[in-house]
């Protein structure tokens, strides 16, 4: 496979507010519960899976330094849009200033929805349709009250401007490869509010043999192995499935010092392992390989291998970095957040 | 059902609201935010159209516990005038912050939100708002 695309500019945002899980679980089962991460973000009370996709967007292209009304293509994924029937796409395109021809459009494929923008918008780069375009991973996703997915569903964004391959971009884009079976570990049907989820069902089945078989294929590709890459990355539905898979595939703790944010943040499923690259970018050096493999229910994942460029330390800078804006944090206890979240109404 | 605002009203304003549209008076200078055809200044038409500056200092502002109903969900909420960098004053809620928290002189930058939904069924209006400045 020659080189897809390259990264010419990121962005990240998360929500201001936290909620610690032993404030969950302190409501719902007197503090009993382990909790599979510390704490998890949660949008305010004006905040949706929009509105936090707008801020990594325009983070993204304040990075890329280009022109607005240059970018052809927005590609959303997401699973937590906030219209049933009616794109996000328009008006993040409308609100930045983006080209009117315009392929836009919003994707789901759970949590794995942000990633296969990403290589969607890279095609289009590929084959010459457009120059330059936009892919985002964004989500503000709910937990029934006291369901196990509580603890860890959050909200996050992702978004990185796609333009041709080059050396001088803040990474290039070598090799993709998809996996996907018909595995309904985590389904929502229309018109539910919440999840539902089939518990253990969820591991071996569905996140690790997916993410498994995407990473293991990728590489067999690509020609690679664990130790040719510098940095990986894993869906993160809590902390020890991505370690677990990371072991699996015999990769090292240190190769995903910098991927792995689920433990203070949640899981922001389309975004949980685009923030995770997010943060690699903020920390990598050029000529470092990266390995980034989502998960989405339903099920399927996406590995996707790139290499950080000359221009990463150029754009740093002018955004803020994830690392800020995990520290940039509020606890809200189990009552506040019921009503940012719109469980309660005044 | 719930009063519904005028669909047509939000799109025509679309522009001005997403990006935080000005209008600029080629007769007198004042610049103006949101944008409209006459200047409210001088009275003169000749406005043009520009994109505002995204950051700003929080001038005055006053806290809305007594929210419409449209806004119940977000209140308590604040208020402001943020003066822009370059000079425009511009009417805005601050969001991601506690009444508590503002102060006047407060660095802020612009930030698209949901300004309020129209009831279950209607559509969902967003614009920009401003936030402590993330630096």
């Amino acid at each position: 496979m020659k080189p897809l695309a390259s990264i010419i500019g990121y962005g990240a945002y998360i929500p201001r507010y936290r909620i610690e899980a032993k404030e969950i679980s302190r409501v719902h089962t007197g503090g009993a519960e382990r909790a599979p991460v510390r704490q998890k973000s949660v949008p305010g009370p004006d905040e949706d899976s929009l509105t936090i996709a707008y801020e990594a967007a325009r983070y993204a292209l304040r990075r890329a330094g280009i022109d607005p009304s240059l970018v052809e293509a927005l590609y959303i994924g997401s699973e937590s849009p906030p219209y049933a029937v009616k794109p996000s796409a328009t008006v993040i395109a409308e609100a930045l200033g983006f080209s009117r021809k315009l392929y836009g459009i919003d994707m789901e494929f759970a949590c794995k929805a942000g990633t296969t923008a990403i290589i969607s918008v890279a095609a289009l780069v590929s084959s010459g349709v457009i120059r330059y375009g936009m892919a985002i991973g964004t989500d503000t996703a709910q937990g029934r009250p006291g369901d196990e997915l509580e603890y860890t569903a959050a909200a996050g964004a992702a978004a990185f401007l796609i333009g041709p391959s080059s050396p001088e971009a803040v990474a290039t884009i070598d090799h993709v490869y998809s996996y996907v079976t018909d595995t309904p570990d985590f389904w929502r049907r229309e018109g539910e509010k919440y999840p539902m989820h089939t518990f253990r069902f969820t591991g071996e089945p569905a996140y690790f043999h997916h993410i498994i078989s995407a990473a293991r294929g990728l590489m067999e590709e690509a020609g690679l192995k664990p130790e040719d890459f510098d940095h990986v990355v894993f869906h993160q539905p809590n902390v020890k499935f991505p370690q677990r898979a990371g072991e699996l595939l015999g990769f090292k703790p240190e190769q995903m010092k910098y991927g792995l944010l689920s433990g203070e943040i949640g899981n922001t499923y389309a975004a949980a392992s685009l923030i995770g690259l997010a943060n690699v970018l903020d920390n990598a050096k050029p000529g470092e390989r990266v390995l980034v493999v989502s998960f989405g229910s339903g099920a399927g994942s996406d590995a996707i291998s790139l290499t950080v460029g000359e221009g990463v330390e150029k754009v740093r800078d002018k955004a803020p970095t994830v690392a800020k804006l995990v520290a940039r944090s509020k606890l809200v206890d189990y009552a506040l957040y019921l009503r940012y979240r719109g469980m309660i109404l005044r | 059902m719930a009063y519904l605002r005028s669909v047509p009203r939000v799109w025509r304003e679309r522009e001005i609201k997403y990006r935080l549209i000005g209008g600029a008076c080629r007769s007198c200078g004042r610049r103006f935010y949101p944008y409209r055809q006459t200047c409210p200044a001088c009275g003169s038409e000749e406005v043009e159209r520009v994109k505002l500056p995204e950051t700003g200092t929080v001038e005055v502002f006053t806290v809305v516990r007594s929210p419409p109903s449209e806004f119940a969900e977000q209140a308590p909420y604040v208020v402001a005038l943020v003066r822009l960098d370059d000079g425009t004053l511009v009417p805005a809620q601050i969001t991601d912050v506690d009444p508590g928290e503002v102060y006047e002189g407060m660095r802020v930058e612009a930030a698209l939100r949901r300004y309020r939904t129209q009831g279950e069924r209607g559509i969902i209006e967003y614009g920009i708002k401003f936030r402590p400045l993330i630096q």
